[in-house]
C-alpha cells in the first residue's frame, strides 16, 4: 500500500468503522433482546429454520441418549457430529431457572455469527484491495480519487450476514448452521490471508459438520494456488502487450508473444501444504470421533448416520427445499436413481464453473455454496444467509446484477409466504401439501434465478473491464503501466 | 400309534381303556390329555353381567415328535413343535375394559382385561439369533390359523421386545399389537375349532354370535404354556387355555329403576345349555356375587336380595365374594340348564380396584408435534391395599409403564416430566428405572419401559413425553390415511400387587378356580391414541415430478448458457469479421476449427484445408470408435 492509499483508508476508518461497529453491536443486542422472547418466538420448530441435521432438539435427545450410555445415533433422531454433540450437548441441558431454556446454546450461537461477521470482514478488506490493486493495474483508476468508488465490501457483508433475517432466525432459532456457516467462513478467510492450517482445519470441520463444504475444496485450492480474485490473465496481458508493442520493436513482440503467455504460476508449493493439514485435520477429527463413538459403534456408524442420512433423504419432514415432497411422492423404483441424479447435479457444475471462473476463486466459493444450498437434501434458510452475504463481498464486481430488485422481492415474498403456507396446512388443515411445496418450488425458482444471474453479472463485469481495457489501451496505448501480477 | 388313529372314532371308553393300557405296557408316567370347560357369570355393579368361558386343554409331556392328540389340537401342537414356542397369548379384543365399574384388582379383570385389537406375545426355546425369525414364521401361521392379520406382527417396526416392563421376564420375548384389527366371527369360528366339541355342545353352545358381538366388551383369548414334567426325558406337557370374555347388558326392562336387571342364561344368550361337552373331565357353572349386605349362609342362594332359579350345587366364600357352584352334568335336552337371577332389592356395590387408575391421552394440537401424556389417579380402595413396601420407612407404590411407539411418532426422550401431586419431579426421586429403546425410521419401533416408585399417598401422577409426527412416503399410507394412526396401548402394572381369589374350601381342584387361586399381576391398558398425521397430496405424484425436473433442468440449462455466452458472441464476432475481410466459407471454417483446438486465430493460413479436412475426418474416426468402444463395453457389462 502505497502512502496515498493509507491516508486515503484513514480518512475513512475515521467514519466507516465507527458506523460499523455501532450497526454490528445494535444486531447483537437485537439477538439477545429475540433471546430473551425466544420462548414465545418458538423458532427452533419452525421447518425453515431447523432441519434434521441442525435442529438443537435432536442434538439434545442425541446427548440424553449418549448420557444414557447408549449411541448418540440410536433412533432416528440425532445425525450431527460427534464432536458438536459434546460441544454443545452438555449447554442443553443446563439451565438458568427464570431464563428461556437453552440460553447458553443461543449464546453460542450469537458468538459464532460475530466471529463470522469478523472474518468474513477480513475477507471483504482482502477482496477490496485487491479490487482496487488490479484496477490500477488495468489503468482503470486514474487517480487517487477513484477509490472512493470503490465500496468496503468487507463492512457490507459483515453487516448483511448480521443484519440478515435468516441469519438472525437461525440464530434465535437454535438451528447448528451458524456453526457451519462460521466453518465455512473460517476456511475461507484462512485460504485468503493465506493462512493454510486455518484454511485447511475451516474446510475439513465445514465438511465434517455437513458434508457439503467438501466442494470448496477447488476454490480453496485456486486460492492458495492462484492468489486472490482477479479480472481474467487475459486482460493483464493485453495490457503488457501493448505496453511492450509500444515499448519494442515487432520482432521482440513475437518473442514476447510466446513467452509470457503460458499461465499463471501455480504455487504447488502452498496447495501441497494446504493437503497436508488437510490430512492432519481430517485425522485429527477421525480420531476424536472414534473416540467419542468407541462404545457405540464407531466410525462406521458415524458415517452411516451423518453421511449417509444426507445423501439417501430419508427424513421426509418439510423443509424450505424441494426434495422432501419429491421423495414422499416419487416411485420407490425410482427413488435410487433421482437420488443419483440430483447430488450428481452438485458435481456436474462443478468443472464448467471451476473452468470459466477459476480466476476469481472466492466468487467460484460463493456460487458452489448457492449451488449446494439450492440442491442440498435438507436445506434451511441458513445456507442462504452465508451465501447472500458472501454475495455482498462482490458489491463492486456485481454492481450491475440484473432482476435484483426482482429477487429481493422474491425473497421476500417466499420468507413471508412460507410461515402462512405451513400453518395453513399442517396447523389449520384447510390447506395441503402442495401449498408448501409451491412455496418451496418458488424459493427454489428465485434462487436459481439469482445463482444464474449471480454468474452472468460476473461475467459480463469481466467482459465490461475487456472492452474498457482495449478501449482504454487504444486511447492511451503510450502511457506505461505495471505489468506485474499482484499476487507474484 | 397307528392303531390310536384308527380308534379315534370308537367310543371314548374303549380308547380310554386302551390308552390305560399303552400307558401300563410302555410303564411310563403319563397324565391323559384333559379337557375342562367353565363358565363363570358375575353381575357388574353399572346393571351388565360379565360372562367368562374358560377352557382349559391339556397335553401330557411326550417326547416323540410326531404324536397324534385326541382332544389337544393338533394345529397348535404343530405350533409348538414348529417354532418351539415356550409360553405364548394371543388375544382379540373389541371394546374397552372398564376399570371403574368391572373391577381391577381380581383375577379375572388382570388376565382378561386386554387392549383394543390383538395382542400377542410369545417366548421362544430356540438361540437367540433365531427368536426374530422364529416370531415372523409364527406371526404368519397364527395369522393363517384365526384369519386375522396377525402377520403384519411381522415387520420389525411393528413388534418389540420388552426386558422387564412387561411382566415377563425373559430375552427372548416378543410383543406386538394390533390395535386397528377387527374382531369378528371370522375370528371366534377357528378359535371355537380348537375345541373338542366346538360350539355343538356343552357350555360352548352358548356363543350365540350375535349376543356375543352385541356386547360391550369381548376379549377372546387363547394361552399356551408348557408344563414342564420335571424329568428331562419327558420334555413338557402342553397347556392351553381358551377363554372368552363378554361383558352383556341384559335386555329385561326393570320396573324399578334402582333394581338390578335380573337376567337369565337364555335371556344373555338366546340360548340354553343342553348337557355338558362328553368329552370335557369338567364341566361347571359358576356364578360370582359380590358385595352381599346380609349374607345368610343357610339359603344363601334365595335371600332377600335376589333369587337364583336353580339351587346352586356348592357355594363357596370368599372375603368379599360368594361363589355359586352349579354342575352341568344333570342337564339334557328335556331339561335344560337355564341359571336365572333375579333381583329383589336394589342393591349397590363397588369393585375392588387397582392402586392407580390410569389413563392416557394426546397434548398438543396441529399436525407437527405434540405430546403424550399418561395419567396416574389414585382410587378409592387406594387405602384398603395390602403389598406396600415398607421396607425402607416409607410406603411406595411401583408402577412399571410399557409403552410402544411406533417410529413415526418421533418422540424427544429428553422431554421426559414426571409430575406427581401436579409438582413437577426430578426424575431421580421417583423414577428407579428406565430402559429405552428408540425407534429407527422405517426399521424398528420405539420401547420405553419404565418403573416408577410412587408415594403411597399419591393423589395423582402424571408422565408427558414430547414427539414429533414424522412424514410418511405416500406408499406407507394406509387406504385411509385421513382417519389417523393408531398408537398402541400402554402397560401399567404394579409388580408389588398381585390378585388372588383364594377361597376357604376345598374345591381348589375345579380348574377356574385354582386358576383363581393362582397370584396374578395387577396391570391394566390404557387406551388406544388415535394421532392423525399430516398427508401428501396422494394424487400428485406425476405433477410434483415434472414440476421439480423442470426446475431443475431449468437451472442446469440456463447456467450452463451463462458460462458458455462468451463462446457465442466471440463467434459472432470472429463471423463480423470474416465477412468482412474475405468472406470465404473456407477461411471460416478453419478459423473456426482453429479456434476449437486452441490455435492463435492470427495464424490459420499456416495450415493447409487438406490437413484440415484429415484431421477433421481423424476426429471423426476417433469419435466413431469411442461410441462402438462403448457400445461394447455396455453391450459386455449389461450381458454379464
Amino acid at each position: 500500500m502505497t502512502k496515498d492509499d493509507g491516508e486515503m483508508a484513514d480518512e475513512q476508518k475515521k467514519k466507516k468503522p465507527c458506523r460499523f461497529w455501532i450497526w454490528a453491536l445494535s444486531s447483537v443486542l437485537f439477538r439477545l433482546i429475540l433471546i430473551s422472547f425466544s420462548g414465545n418466538l418458538n423458532l427452533s420448530s419452525r421447518p425453515e429454520v431447523s432441519t434434521p441435521l441442525t435442529s438443537i432438539r435432536r442434538l439434545a435427545e442425541g446427548y440424553w441418549l449418549k448420557q444414557a450410555s447408549m449411541s448418540p445415533y440410536a433412533g432416528s433422531m440425532y445425525h450431527g457430529s460427534p464432536l458438536l454433540l459434546s460441544l454443545l450437548g452438555p449447554l442443553t441441558v443446563q439451565r438458568i431457572k427464570g431464563q428461556p431454556s437453552h440460553l447458553f446454546c443461543s449464546l453460542v450461537f450469537v458468538i459464532a455469527d460475530i466471529l463470522s461477521a469478523l472474518l468474513l470482514r477480513g475477507i471483504g478488506h482482502k477482496l477490496q484491495m485487491a479490487y482496487g490493486l488490479n484496477a490500477r493495474l488495468l489503468g482503470l483508476l486514474k487517480s487517487p480519487r477513484d477509490k472512493e468508488g470503490i465500496l468496503p465490501c468487507g463492512d457490507i457483508a459483515a453487516l448483511v450476514y448480521l443484519w440478515n433475517p435468516f441469519t438472525i432466525v437461525c440464530c434465535v432459532g437454535l438451528s447448528t448452521s451458524p456453526i457451519e456457516n462460521l466453518a465455512v467462513i473460517l476456511a475461507l478467510n484462512g485460504a485468503v490471508t493465506r493462512r493454510v492450517p486455518l484454511a485447511a482445519f475451516g474446510l475439513v470441520m465445514a465438511t465434517h459438520l455437513s458434508l457439503y463444504p467438501a466442494i470448496l475444496t477447488i476454490p480453496v485450492i485456486f486460492l492458495l494456488g492462484y492468489g486472490l480474485d482477479a479480472p481474467p490473465l487475459k486482460l493483464f496481458l493485453q495490457t503488457r502487450n501493448v505496453e511492450s508493442e509500444n515499448r519494442s520493436t515487432s520482432s521482440a513482440s513475437k518473442q514476447a508473444k510466446s513467452k509470457p503467455i503460458a499461465k499463471l504460476p501455480f504455487l504447488w508449493k502452498t496447495v501441497l501444504h494446504f493437503v497436508f493439514w488437510v490430512l492432519v485435520w481430517s485425522l485429527c477429527v477421525m480420531v476424536l470421533c472414534s473416540l467419542s463413538l468407541s462404545k457405540h459403534g464407531g466410525l462406521e456408524e458415524m458415517f452411516k448416520r451423518t453421511y449417509g442420512f444426507i445423501l439417501s433423504i430419508e427424513d421426509l419432514s418439510p423443509n424450505i427445499g424441494v426434495f422432501w415432497y419429491f421423495f414422499a411422492e416419487v416411485f420407490d423404483f425410482f427413488r435410487n436413481f433421482f437420488l443419483i441424479v440430483f447430488h450428481v447435479n452438485i458435481l456436474f457444475m462443478l468443472l464448467p464453473l471451476a473452468i470459466r471462473l477459476k480466476h476469481r476463486p472466492c466468487f467460484l466459493a460463493f456460487i458452489y455454496l448457492a449451488i449446494s444450498s439450492l440442491l442440498k437434501s435438507y436445506p434451511s434458510v441458513g445456507d442462504s444467509a452465508l451465501y447472500l452475504s458472501l454475495w455482498a463481498l462482490f458489491v463492486n464486481e456485481l454492481a450491475d446484477m440484473k432482476f435484483s430488485f426482482f429477487l429481493f422481492c422474491g425473497y421476500l415474498g417466499v420468507s413471508l409466504l412460507s410461515p402462512v403456507m405451513h400453518n395453513l396446512w399442517i396447523w389449520r388443515g384447510t390447506g395441503n401439501a402442495n401449498f408448501y411445496f409451491g412455496n418451496a418450488i418458488g424459493y427454489t425458482c428465485f434462487q436459481i434465478v439469482f445463482v444464474v444471474e449471480s454468474v452472468s453479472a460476473m461475467l459480463n463485469h469481466d467482459r465490461a473491464l475487456k472492452k474498457c481495457n482495449s478501449n482504454h489501451q487504444k486511447i492511451e496505448s503510450t502511457k506505461p503501466s505495471e505489468g506485474k501480477l499482484h499476487h507474484t | 400309534m397307528a392303531r390310536l388313529v384308527l380308534t379315534r372314532w370308537i367310543p371314548l371308553l374303549i380308547l380310554q381303556s386302551f390308552l390305560l393300557a399303552v400307558a401300563l405296557g410302555s410303564s411310563r408316567v403319563v397324565v391323559e390329555e384333559e379337557f375342562t370347560e367353565a363358565l363363570l357369570l358375575k353381575p357388574l355393579p353399572d346393571r351388565k353381567v360379565l360372562a367368562h368361558f374358560h377352557f382349559e386343554n391339556q397335553a401330557p409331556p411326550s417326547n416323540s415328535h410326531g404324536r397324534h392328540h385326541h382332544l389337544f389340537p393338533k394345529a397348535i401342537s404343530q405350533l409348538v413343535q414348529k417354532f418351539r414356542v415356550k409360553e405364548m397369548e394371543l388375544s382379540f379384543t373389541q371394546g374397552r375394559w372398564n376399570h371403574e365399574h368391572w373391577g381391577g384388582f381380581d383375577p379375572l379383570s388382570s388376565t382378561n382385561a386386554k387392549p383394543v385389537g390383538v395382542e400377542l406375545w410369545a417366548v421362544f426355546d430356540v438361540p437367540h439369533a433365531q427368536v426374530d425369525a422364529s416370531w415372523k414364521n409364527l406371526t404368519h401361521a397364527l395369522s393363517g390359523l384365526f384369519c386375522a392379520s396377525i402377520n403384519f406382527l411381522e415387520s420389525s417396526s411393528s413388534y418389540a421386545s420388552p426386558t422387564w416392563g412387561f411382566g415377563t421376564n425373559s430375552d427372548k420375548l416378543r410383543y406386538g399389537s394390533l390395535p386397528r384389527e377387527a374382531v369378528c366371527t371370522e375370528n371366534l369360528t377357528p378359535w371355537l375349532k380348537l375345541l373338542p366339541c366346538r360350539d355343538k355342545d356343552g357350555i360352548s353352545a352358548l356363543m350365540n354370535r350375535p349376543s356375543v358381538y352385541r356386547g360391550f366388551y369381548h376379549s377372546q383369548r387363547l394361552r399356551l404354556s408348557m408344563v414342564d414334567s420335571g424329568e428331562e426325558r419327558l420334555g413338557s406337557g402342553m397347556l392351553l387355555e381358551q377363554s372368552l370374555t363378554v361383558v352383556l347388558q341384559p335386555d329385561t326392562v326393570s320396573v324399578e329403576k334402582q333394581l338390578q336387571p335380573s337376567w337369565s342364561l337364555s335371556s344373555l344368550f338366546g340360548r340354553k345349555v343342553v348337557g355338558k361337552c362328553v368329552l370335557a373331565k369338567s364341566s361347571n357353572v359358576y356364578l360370582q356375587v359380590e358385595g352381599l349386605a346380609h349374607p345368610e349362609t343357610q339359603t344363601l342362594w334365595t335371600n332377600a336380595e335376589f333369587e337364583l332359579s336353580i339351587k346352586p350345587d356348592r357355594t363357596l366364600r370368599e372375603l368379599s365374594c360368594f361363589l355359586f357352584v352349579f354342575d352341568i352334568d344333570k342337564s339334557s335336552d328335556s331339561e335344560p340348564f337355564d341359571l336365572g337371577l333375579a333381583w329383589k332389592l336394589p342393591s349397590k356395590w363397588s369393585c375392588q380396584q387397582a392402586p392407580l387408575h390410569a389413563s392416557r391421552f394426546l397434548m398438543g394440537s396441529g399436525n407437527e408435534r405434540g405430546a403424550i401424556a399418561i395419567l396416574l389417579k389414585a382410587t378409592e380402595s387406594h387405602d384398603k391395599l395390602y403389598g406396600r413396601d415398607l421396607s425402607n420407612g416409607r410406603c411406595t407404590i411401583k408402577t412399571n409403564i410399557f409403552q410402544i411407539f411406533p417410529w413415526y411418532v418421533k418422540v424427544y426422550y429428553h422431554t421426559l416430566q414426571i409430575f406427581v401431586d401436579q409438582q413437577q419431579n426430578t426424575s431421580s426421586e421417583v423414577l428407579k428405572k428406565i430402559n429405552v429403546s428408540p425407534s429407527t425410521d422405517k426399521m424398528s419401533s420405539g420401547m420405553m419401559e419404565m418403573m416408577l416408585e410412587l408415594p403411597c399417598e399419591v393423589k395423582s401422577a402424571a408422565i408427558s413425553i414430547e414427539y414429533d409426527k414424522g412424514f410418511l412416503h405416500i406408499d406407507e399410507y394406509p387406504p385411509d390415511a385421513n382417519q389417523g394412526f393408531d398408537i398402541p396401548s400402554a402397560l401399567i402394572s404394579f409388580p408389588d400387587h398381585h390378585a388372588s381369589l383364594g377361597f376357604e374350601e376345598e374345591l381348589s381342584a375345579l380348574p377356574l378356580l385354582s386358576k383363581f387361586k393362582e397370584e396374578s399381576l395387577v396391570r391394566s391398558y390404557t387406551e388406544v391414541l388415535l394421532v392423525p398425521l399430516t398427508t401428501p397430496d396422494f394424487s400428485m405424484p406425476y405433477n410434483v415430478i415434472t414440476i421439480t425436473c423442470t426446475v431443475f433442468a431449468l437451472y442446469f440449462g440456463s447456467l450452463l448458457n451463462a458460462l458458455r455466452r462468451r463462446i457465442g458472441e466471440e463467434e459472432r464476432f470472429l463471423k463480423s469479421k470474416a465477412g468482412k475481410k474475405t468472406g470465404g466459407l473456407k477461411q471460416l471454417l478453419s478459423r473456426f476449427t482453429a479456434k476449437i483446438r486452441g490455435r492463435p486465430v492470427e495464424s490459420p493460413s499456416l495450415e493447409s484445408p487438406a490437413a484440415q479436412s484429415s484431421v477433421l475426418s481423424r476426429k471423426l474416426l476417433f469419435k466413431i470408435i469411442l461410441v462402438a468402444v462403448a457400445a461394447a463395453a455396455w453391450q459386455y457389462f449389461s450381458t454379464k
